[in-house]
């Protein structure tokens, strides 16, 4: 054995190691203002039944017509996962009865997707990258909502939903940790919301993830890598809807287990689709799906082949924007980032406009302190993100001049950073209103040191021996300046005056 | 393809159509007639010639991303057995 470093990927069981294997699949609702196929709103709150079509109630007779902007947000998320595009691709009928269902099939895209296989390349929590592949991404209709609390003995249908476009990605079985498949879906989210294709909020649904977990032994899942050959993983089973980042983590980490202890008390896993309840902090079997998993899938004869124009892709293509990777290392290039701090602001778009908007002129390294520490915080607390952000960056950027120019210490700023924050002016405003100013007129620290020298001689005959106790002196004066005395002018002045 | 009673009683399962035992032998032969005569296409050599999606080339007719419908709740819940509030009713469905 020359391997000793233990391999982080593998979990302990009682007859040996075992390896979880994650490939997901990514609801995101298409950013639109009407459905995939009908004319009726796309919303959140509306009342019942109110943004609803025939089309969309199943009614007999009724055709769907394609929404051009649900393609064209398909096929720019498309390309910006760097996947292929299918210039032609088709759209079934999966079949199932459901009462959230009033046509009986869902339209969506097996045989022909609009979007073929892709990269996304991660950022682990170590800051490593890793790689995860993308299987395709199609359009198709999400369902109705159905009501269970309303009625002891019945259901109530809102097809306010039903017939919402939504965007299905698929990724390969390259997950291995619920760490790492957290990392994904949030960097499926940036990326999203960075294109404008979806909003990403998670809270209403409109992303959401379904997770294919599978355990095999140590070692298997390379044989699988350097084969394609799925016999060397486990059976798998799809836990549904899991709608949040800390859900997926511990839906993972339960269903690894639970299959664990299966397979080692000597059972096999059935294929089943199971539902993480995050009270009970387990998955539970959905029996009633499980019953009809033949959705007879077949050409949808309403519909023809859907055919883009490589004009229409190009087109497309120029209106991207700035992807998260590619604004990562443009910050690090630009302005002498480092990885983690470019990392840290890229995750939220406006975080690393709201960056660049201070940066201009200044020390970048301390504007993206300043913006990923106290601004973040604080929005934070406040529950908001940077696209609520209160605080100009102009203030900022003022607030780092003032530190830059020396006008105020790094620890003052931190004081005139409360009283902006708390809209009391700019920074500027602040230090002239309270007084904040550093003093460095040498004359007043001068006699601030005598002052103290004067009134501890003792302590300033000990400082010769034991060089620390300066700390002392420096705190001192500090206070007596009000922490307004230039640090390291009072450093200075302290050594000379002490013989240091 | 031959279709026997336990592929009759789940593919009438799967529809929703109820059908009584007794039935499912018959229909099993007269799909399998049906299948049979539709095998008859499989003669035809269809190499390299693109499946027809339409008896006019036209392409897939698109529309605007604009709402132009919604709001007819009473339309929408015209046909529906019982309906409360705006709701449809149904029997009790659980996960």
């Amino acid at each position: 054995m020359t391997d000793t470093v233990p391999n982080p990927k593998t979990i302990k069981g009682r007859t040996g190691d075992w390896e979880i294997v994650m490939g997901l699949e990514i609801h995101a609702q298409v950013a639109s203002k009407a459905k995939l196929f009908s004319g009726a709103a796309v919303g959140f709150g509306a009342g019942p039944n109110e943004q609803v079509s025939l089309v969309d109630a199943g009614f007999p007779g009724m055709l769907p017509t394609l929404n051009k902007h649900c393609v064209e947000q398909a096929v720019k998320t498309g390309l910006g996962l760097r996947a292929q595009i299918n210039k032609r691709s088709q759209f079934d009928r999966k079949n199932y009865f459901y009462p959230d269902l009033p046509t009986g099939y869902q339209i969506s895209q097996l045989y022909y997707p609009i979007v073929g296989e892709g990269v996304v390349e991660v950022e682990a929590e170590d800051g490593s990258f890793f790689n995860v592949g993308i299987e395709r991404l199609h359009l198709e209709q999400d369902a109705g909502k159905l009501i269970h609390d309303l009625s002891p003995t019945e259901s109530y249908v809102d097809l306010n939903r039903a017939g919402t476009a939504l965007m299905e990605i698929v990724s390969r079985p390259d997950l291995r940790t619920p760490e790492e498949a957290v990392a994904y879906v949030k960097k499926i989210r940036t990326i999203l919301i960075y294109l404008g294709t979806c909003d990403g909020d998670m809270e209403k649904g409109n992303l959401r993830a379904d997770v294919n977990v599978s355990v095999c032994r140590a070692g298997n899942y390379e044989k699988f890598k350097a084969s394609g050959d799925f016999s060397f993983l486990g059976t798998r089973c799809e836990i549904k809807n899991v709608n949040s980042f800390r859900f997926i983590s511990q839906a993972i980490q339960y269903e690894a287990r639970r299959q664990i202890e299966i397979l080692e008390d000597g059972g096999s896993i059935t294929q089943e689709t199971r539902l993480y309840d995050p009270t009970a902090g387990e998955t539970r079997s959905m029996r009633s799906k499980e019953e009809a998993q033949d959705y007879r899938y077949f050409p949808d004869p309403d519909l023809l082949p859907l055919d883009l124009e490589q004009a229409w892709i190009d087109e497309i293509k120029a209106s991207l924007p700035e992807l998260p990777d590619d604004k990562r290392k443009r910050l690090i290039s630009q302005y002498g980032l480092s990885q983690y701090d470019a990392v840290v602001l890229i995750s939220e778009q406006a975080k690393a406009d709201y960056f660049e908007a201070a940066a201009k002129g200044r020390d970048a390294k301390l504007v993206s302190n300043w913006v990923t520490n106290e601004v973040s915080a604080r929005l934070a607390a406040d529950g908001k993100d940077f696209s609520e952000n209160p605080l100009p960056a102009a203030h900022v950027a003022q607030l780092v001049e003032l530190i830059e120019t020396n006008v105020i210490s790094s620890k003052i700023a931190k004081e005139v950073f409360d009283h902006v924050w708390n809209g009391e002016g700019s920074p500027a405003e602040v230090v002239e209103k309270h007084g904040l100013k550093q003093v460095t007129d040498t004359g007043a620290i001068e006699k601030a040191i005598d002052d103290i020298i004067a009134a501890n001689p003792d302590k300033a005959a000990a400082v010769a021996e034991k060089p620390q106790a300066l700390g002392w002196f420096v705190g001192q004066v500090m206070k007596a300046t009000g922490g307004k005395a230039n640090p390291a002018a009072v450093n200075d002045i302290l050594k000379a005056k002490l013989g240091l | 393809m031959a279709i026997d009673a336990a592929t009759v009683r789940k593919v009438a399962h799967l529809a929703r159509i109820k059908t009584p035992e007794d039935r499912l032998e018959p229909l099993a032969q007269e799909l399998n007639g049906i299948l049979q005569w539709i095998e008859q296409l499989n003669e035809v050599d269809v190499d390299g010639v693109e499946p027809m999606t339409s008896n006019v080339a036209q392409p897939l007719r698109l529309r605007e991303d604009v709402v132009t419908d919604g709001g007819k709740i009473d339309a929408v819940l015209s046909n529906a057995p019982k309906s409360a509030d705006g709701f449809f009713v149904v029997p009790k469905v659980v996960e």
